[in-house]
């Protein structure tokens, strides 16, 4: 601490004599700003886990009320998959291990196929939105193959590539990819002009200005960009299973099928409830990530 | 454009320089035959009413735009601070400096060695893990400076880089701003529109007229520091130099 006797101090220039040094004067500036904030905790990560899960759980149970509601109502009451013979039947599959051989295999289906989109979504995206022309010529085509209903591809894949998976994964790839490249065009886009500038400035160029900006900046919107891209390949994934029927090859898509001919509505809702509770924590995946970079971003106010 | 040998005596020459935007009837002409000199360490603060093209002329000397007339000769590297921080929101407050340091090509133990020095400098020390979310609009801007300073620029740009914050804050770092400039022998192009404040920083004020931006008039400062923006010599030329100004600004409401 500088004394007040005029001279010069190391902490910083004298305002003007008998003030306080800059020095001083910034630093009980900050500790007031500062005062009041947030204090940035990040919190344990199981509490973290607990709230973006307990909502899904509420969302779950909220089901199951309606559900039991119509049950109880009457509706169809001949053929209408009660509740709890019904989350007895999944009992009875999960048992059996049908289920869980199918269960594998899907989301086995599921990982791959998402892993190669999001390669090919980024690829095309970093080529589109980089290249003038392209864009010019793609860009409309990816919004098309967007827009296009997947079970239309089903058809189409199980003609090129056989009853096997290639064409299930295919069908994936096709669903995801074009949601991710146009997260990824959309991120690019916008990187806020002042940033570029910014690292511009910095001496950035090319390859470190993607790696170093585009590609942080652009991660939210692309984030956003790989969640609507897997809601997107796992309703193609589960219409090509449906209807792509593999030899040896159990899926939750081939376990539907089979209820349909059989006229099992019990375990056909059995499988629905498995289909939607994995599309309710796989959200919830997505939900821990957006928040997390919100929060890296100072987007959210930190609980 | 094109570059002209330097002498020893300047840092920054605009020699004719012209910005017009735009073609036909709808460009707007931006500069018109500015000439400017500035020499090495000298502080120059660039003043004018909306439409006076200071800001294009930072990115003209900056190299971000091209002139569409007239020479500009740089000598030494130049960065550059905006009105808004612009640092990287996902990055560090020290991320963020140490990234300058990496784009230069700064070796990995020296970077941190330098940051730590660097956020010092600033009086930002402690706050080197914050993000710059967790910092107020000042501290923000100090990352902000020390992120050029990285660049390790011998020119630093700045467009009212305090035009953000409030009178208190700004005060304290105009003290800052003193201070490094001095110690470091920087040269300093620096736009504002607060006439105290380029009177306060300011070895020279540089007033330009608007539409098109011309060099109006030069008024050197010649007040010893250290300054205070309240002090007489500082009001008393700054109401003389408001009083140039108002003078130019009646001229486009006749």
């Amino acid at each position: 601490m500088a004394s007040n006797d005029g001279l010069p101090s190391s902490q910083g220039t004298w305002v003007a004599d008998g003030a306080a040094p800059a020095g001083t004067a910034l630093a009980g500036l900050d500790a007031l700003d500062l005062a009041g904030r947030p204090g940035g905790g990040r919190g344990r990560l199981a509490l973290r886990v607990w709230n973006a899960f307990w909502p899904k759980v509420l969302a779950i149970g909220l089901v199951l009320v309606i559900w039991e509601l119509i049950t109880l109502s009457g509706f169809k009451k001949n053929i209408w998959p009660g509740t709890g013979p019904t989350l007895a039947n999944l009992w009875d599959q999960a048992k059996t291990g049908t289920l869980w051989n199918a269960l594998a295999n899907t989301l086995e289906s599921a990982v791959i196929g998402f892993a190669v989109a999001i390669v090919v979504g980024c690829l095309i995206g970093a080529l589109v939105s980089r290249i003038y022309v392209l864009r010019a010529a793609v860009g409309s085509l990816i919004t098309g193959l967007q827009t296009m209903p997947s079970i239309a591809w089903v058809p189409f894949a199980a003609l090129l590539f056989g009853n096997n998976n290639s064409a299930i994964l295919f069908l994936i790839i096709l669903g995801a990819a074009p949601s991710i490249a146009n997260g990824l065009i959309t991120g690019v886009d916008y990187t806020s002009p002042l940033l570029l500038k910014a690292g511009q400035m910095m001496g950035l160029r090319r390859l470190s200005l993607w790696r170093h900006l585009i590609m942080p900046a652009s991660l939210p919107v692309f984030v956003a960009g790989l969640k609507q891209g897997w809601a997107f390949g796992w309703r193609s994934l589960m219409a090509g299973e449906l209807i792509v029927l593999v030899f040896n090859h159990p899926t939750l898509g081939e376990l539907l099928n089979n209820d349909q001919s059989l006229s099992d509505l019990q375990s056909a809702t059995a499988i629905i409830v498995v289909i939607f509770i994995i599309g309710i924590f796989v959200d919830g995946l997505f939900g821990l990530a957006d928040t997390s970079i919100r929060k890296r971003w100072g987007l959210v106010e930190i609980a | 454009m094109s570059t002209k040998t330097v002498t020893e005596a300047s840092a920054v020459t605009l020699a004719g320089v012209s910005k017009v935007y735009g073609r036909g009837p709808a460009a707007v002409q931006a500069l018109d035959q500015v000439s400017l000199s500035v020499a090495p360490g000298e502080f120059t603060c660039l003043i004018g009413a909306s439409g006076c093209g200071k800001s294009t002329m930072l990115s003209l000397v900056a190299g971000l735009d091209k002139p569409t007339a007239g020479d500009i000769a740089v000598s030494g590297r130049v960065a550059m601070m905006f009105q808004e921080p612009a640092l990287f929101p996902w990055l560090t407050a020290g991320a963020n400096v140490e990234l300058a340091l990496r784009a230069r090509g700064v070796g990995r133990a020296e970077r941190r060695q330098r940051t730590g020095e660097l956020l010092d400098i600033v009086q930002l020390g402690g706050f080197g893990t914050k993000r710059p979310h967790e910092l107020s609009g000042g501290m923000r801007q100090r990352v902000a400076l020390a992120r050029a300073l990285a660049q390790d620029a011998d020119v630093l740009l700045m467009d009212e880089p305090f035009g953000a914050l409030d009178a208190m804050t700004r005060d304290v770092l105009h003290d800052e701003l003193d201070r490094i400039t001095g110690e470091r022998n920087l040269t300093v192009l620096f736009v504002t529109h607060n006439v105290r404040e380029a009177v306060r920083l300011g070895d020279r004020v540089v007033v330009l007229s608007s539409r098109p931006g011309r060099v109006l008039e030069e008024f050197e400062v010649g007040i010893p520091r250290p300054r205070r923006i309240d002090s007489p010599p500082v009001a008393e030329l700054a109401s003389r130099i408001t009083d140039r100004l108002r003078e130019e600004m009646s001229r486009h409401g006749e």
